[in-house]
């Protein structure tokens, strides 16, 4: 129990007072160290995040570079248009919501199947497209019902066209949406804040090959922003650089021109400028509409595409590989020059077949062509020639000659993905096979090498290099699509590959042998069918490549199955003299080359050289034959 | 006529105590300057809020202390059989039941207890001036625990704190004994875990993100995430009035009511800090010197904790808005938004200015 003083009880309390107000000064000097801490040491820091708060970067995605043939022609372009997106994370119910959407705007069965792939191979905050190219009556119905809709929105964005349609679609490719694959590559080169706001890339083609060229430098605008992310004004705008212009090699006429000869037969053209290496045109049809990719495919079309058995998704010039036939007898005859094995003149005599180790090698001529020299044995497509030159030269000296002309190889040319072929030799069957018995390389193997069967397959794209290298006498230039780049920003026009890639060691004297003897294809031999009445005077040869090895049956093609059938394969280079085309025509499943594909080349050349077009796919000609028709 | 006009003007001024309304003037206008800043459209609002505060104050200003003595007892028991009215029918908005509806109007009775807290304390001290006994103590100590109790489980940390506060101030002006409070403060750290045990899960989710804000930055860590950036990017001089980023562009929360300081701060800097310090510094020392000058132990005891509510509004406000206290809801005394606290504040200031006009006029 405490007593209690009145005057001592309040000096008391004052006393306690002043520990209040001490407490209070405290307190307060804490607060003041508090402010100084934050408002004078770390301020930058606060001032560098407040600055991050409010100011937002928005990428301006540029305008992806155009594609153009060698006269202007546009074969890529972007067009705006709006498109009505969702972000499937903001959504309720997805299906409802596209359900509902639908009653205002049509929603076919495919765009739902498009949007289900997009959402499979995309992360659920990105907003994606259920809609695109919508009319401008359709984005006022959706404005006047947005409400109803939150997480779905109207977007303009650009739209890469490609206004051919199929057309040449295995040269331009297509884009797609960005993938983690996509965004390695752009990683590898350090270029992720340029794709900041771009959703597209290249996939296959030169969009894929050219893909930093064609993207642009993204612009940037900053922004004031508000805590939820609307823009309040635009503080700084650097403007996007439209992507770098491709202005192609390729001539879209004479392209269009060599895929109309196919008519709706499978198969491959590749015509070279044998003085650059620019790529004339290259064709592998069917087709496919690369304008299906841009929007992202729905399921059911890409199941479509890839399960046909035409296999449209196929660049068969680049992917391809087909036994060259007799395609490859000039090269075979020129090897024979080059390494000594023969001459011109040498003659052998043909009985309509070649025996090696009892087996005979048929010749398609029954009873043989007699007295053959090499300019016969091209003219004429004798094959007992070259089963004997083949066997002279052995495979090992076939596959290196072979080797320098490109066959076998990847010709470098600017499409991804390009495959190799094979170009048979010892070495090669030794890797080929796992077995020891396999791996051997039996001498009788060689003998139908020599006649580009067997074990050979080549691409379109090497046949028409080898072909272009002959005619351009020895010296080799690096295939290619784009001759050159146009820098937007500076008009500067980069040129790609003006220099030669090698120049082949060969006499110019051999050169003319073989060039004079495939002169002689189209005028008296196998071409001749197919270039009567040319007008200029061009160089050929013919072949016929089996799909299947009959082992010495008569075959009749009629009664085939057609994809039993032969293909058909041609090269040819014109006018002869001078060439400024050279190129290999390969038809699956056509039958003689003098048939199927001998036509085809005709139609390209003439328009080519003459200008002259033509008013129905090039003709099968049925009359024509493999061998000599006498 | 002017004789009767001044005559009116002088009764009307004549219970107000000159050096506290000139520091609430400065203040409200400070306040109404935020509010311009902050939410313009609520300026209007504001100062009717302002007006019935002031006219509350001078009405109880008038009020002398004894009468306000009489009135501690029945005012702390309406107080409570309201809250456990809340507890029973009480409205639920946010989460938490704090209101009572009463037909005609909606209230908060966890609001009429920091001013009836101390009223009740100082009635009991006053009572037992002459004989004060430990166990007077313990009992002031179970008649602040039970409203403390009710109010923390509406739950109300921010007015349970308030309301502890108010009451501790009066015990310890009684002057319960230092040794008492040591073993206060050592057994409340003892006790610190089975608190943390028996608080809501919100509750100690706001002290987590006080100590790490930014392990969750756009949750539970983003007021004071964003108060705080708005306080150091203030820097010394401030952004100027009206151009703070963070409030103006809508990054700071409740920045009209519980972190209007993060707006003043961005805005007027380090500079605008100590002057509201300072105000704030001089309108507890002069309700601390008439504490000091009351004339009676209830006029004393009231008079102390009264002002050192005062304090404790301006501390934990600032502190949560800078990051130094846990987010409760209190706001900053006289300057947030909000008729309730101002409404109560000035009830205070009206008491202090009512305790001063009839103080000791003989120092002895």
């Amino acid at each position: 129990m405490e007593f209690k003083n009145p005057q001592e009880e309040l000096e008391r309390f004052r006393a306690r007072l002043g520990v209040a107000g001490g407490f209070v000064l405290v307190c307060f000097a804490v607060l003041l160290g508090r402010f100084v801490w934050l408002q004078i040491i770390q301020h930058d820091y606060y001032q560098t995040r407040a600055e991050d708060n409010r100011i937002s970067l928005v990428p301006i995605t540029p305008n992806r570079g155009l594609i153009v043939d060698r006269n202007g022609v546009v074969l890529a372009r972007n067009y705006s248009a709006y498109t009505l997106e969702i972000t499937p994370s903001k959504v309720r119910s997805l299906e409802e919501t596209i359900d509902e959407l639908g009653q205002i705007i049509d929603v076919q069965p495919k765009d739902r199947r498009r949007f289900k792939k997009l959402m499979d191979e995309s992360k659920s905050f990105e907003t994606l497209p259920i809609r695109t190219r919508l009319t401008d009556e359709e984005v006022a119905k959706f404005i006047a019902h947005r409400y109803r809709f939150p997480g779905v929105e109207i977007k303009a964005r650009l739209f890469r066209q490609y206004p051919g349609g199929a057309f040449a679609a295995h040269i331009l490719g297509y884009i797609g949406r960005i993938t983690d694959r996509d965004i390695e590559k752009i990683e590898a080169v350090e270029q992720e804040a340029n794709y900041r706001g771009t959703d597209h890339f290249g996939k296959t083609g030169l969009e894929q090959h050219y893909e930093f060229d064609l993207h642009g430098i993204t612009g940037f605008e900053q922004v004031e922003v508000d805590a939820g992310g609307h823009a309040v004004r635009t503080l700084e705008r650097t403007a996007p650089v439209a992507g770098n212009q491709l202005t192609l090699t390729m001539d879209a006429e004479l392209q269009r021109i060599a895929e109309n000869a196919f008519g709706d037969r499978k198969g491959s053209l590749v015509a070279i400028e044998p003085s650059t290496g620019g790529l004339l045109a290259m064709v592998s049809v069917p087709n496919y509409d690369p304008n299906m990719f841009v929007d992202g495919i729905d399921t059911q079309n890409w199941k479509e595409l890839n399960e046909s058995p035409n296999k449209p998704m196929v660049n068969r010039a680049l992917n391809g590989a087909y036994p060259p036939g007799s395609t490859f007898k000039p090269f075979m005859a020129l090897g024979a020059l080059t390494l000594g094995k023969r001459t011109a003149a040498q003659t052998i005599s043909d009985p309509g077949f070649y025996n090696f180790g009892g087996h005979h090698f048929r010749d398609d001529k029954k009873g043989g062509h007699g007295m053959v020299d090499m300019y016969k044995s091209i003219v004429h497509s004798c094959d007992t020639y070259y089963y004997m030159l083949a066997n002279d030269m052995g495979i090992d000296n076939i596959a290196n000659f072979m080797g320098q002309l490109g066959l076998g190889q990847r010709t470098g040319v600017d499409i991804a993905g390009e495959s190799e072929g094979v170009l048979p030799s010892q070495a090669w069957k030794k890797k080929r096979f796992k077995k020891p018995e396999q791996q051997k390389w039996y001498a009788g193997e060689t003998i139908s090498i020599g006649i580009g069967q067997g074990y050979n397959a080549y691409t379109p794209i090497q046949l028409a290099l080898a072909t272009a290298t002959l005619a351009n006498n020895g010296v080799m230039f690096r295939p290619h699509l784009v001759k050159y780049v146009t820098d937007t920003k500076t008009g500067d026009q980069r040129l790609i590959e003006p220099h030669p890639l090698k120049t082949l060691p060969l006499k110019q004297e051999h050169i003319d042998v073989i060039k004079n003897a495939m002169i002689g294809v189209n005028k008296e031999g196998t071409g001749t069918r197919a270039f009567a009445g040319a007008g200029y005077v061009s160089a050929g040869k013919t072949g016929t490549a089996q799909v299947f090895s009959y082992k010495g049956a008569v075959h009749k093609t009629e009664s085939m199955a057609a994809n039993l059938r032969d293909h058909a394969l041609f090269i040819a280079f014109a006018p002869a003299d001078k060439p400024t085309i050279a190129l290999a025509v390969l038809v699956e499943n056509g039958g003689f080359g003098a048939q199927a594909a001998a036509p085809i080349a005709r139609q390209v050349l003439d328009y080519y050289l003459l200008g002259k077009k033509p008013k129905a796919p090039a003709p099968a000609d049925e009359e024509a034959v493999e061998a000599d028709p006498e | 006529m002017m004789n009767t006009l001044r005559l009116w003007w002088h009764r009307l001024v004549d219970p107000i105590d000159p050096p506290l309304m000139l520091i609430l003037i400065m203040l409200i206008a400070l306040s109404a300057g935020m509010m311009g800043s902050a939410s313009p459209e609520r300026m209007g609002a504001q100062m009717v809020n302002v007006l019935v505060a002031l006219a509350i104050m001078r009405i109880v200003a008038q009020i002398p202390p004894q009468r306000l003595m009489h009135l501690a007892v029945p005012v702390y028991l309406l107080g409570i059989a309201l809250l456990i009215g809340v507890a029973l029918f009480g409205d639920i908005s946010k989460g938490a039941r704090r209101w009572l509806n009463l037909g005609v109007m909606r209230i908060q009775p966890s609001e009429l207890m920091k001013i009836a807290m101390p009223l009740l304390l100082a009635w009991f001290f006053q009572r037992h001036e002459t004989m004060l006994r430990l166990r007077d103590y313990g009992v002031a100590a179970l008649l602040l625990l039970v409203p403390v109790a009710l109010i923390a489980r509406q739950p109300d940390l921010g007015t349970a704190v308030l309301v502890l506060a108010a009451g501790f101030y009066v015990i310890f002006l009684a002057g319960l004994s230092w040794k008492i409070l040591g073993g206060m403060a050592v057994a409340a750290m003892a006790a610190a875990p089975l608190a943390w045990s028996l608080m809501h899960d919100y509750q100690r989710n706001r002290i987590l993100t006080l100590i790490d804000p930014e392990k969750d930055p756009l949750g539970k860590g983003f007021h004071i995430i964003q108060s705080t950036i708005a306080i150091g990017s203030g820097g010394i001089l401030g952004k100027g009035w009206g151009q703070g980023t963070q409030a103006q562009l809508d990054f700071l929360p409740e920045r009209h009511t519980d972190f209007i300081f993060a707006v003043y701060s961005e805005e007027f800097g380090l500079i605008g800090n100590v002057v509201l310090l300072f105000l704030l510094s001089l309108l507890i020392g002069r309700g601390l010197m008439i504490a000091a000058n009351g004339a009676t132990m209830f006029a004393r005891l009231l008079a102390g904790a009264l002002t050192m509510i005062f304090f404790t509004y301006a501390f934990v406000n600032m502190g949560m808005v800078s990051g130094i206290l846990p987010v409760v809801g209190v706001p900053l005394p006289f300057i947030s938004y909000g008729g309730t606290a101002l409404v109560t504040l000035s009830l205070a200031v009206g008491i202090l200015m009512s305790i001063h006009k009839n103080r000791m006029l003989v120092q002895k």
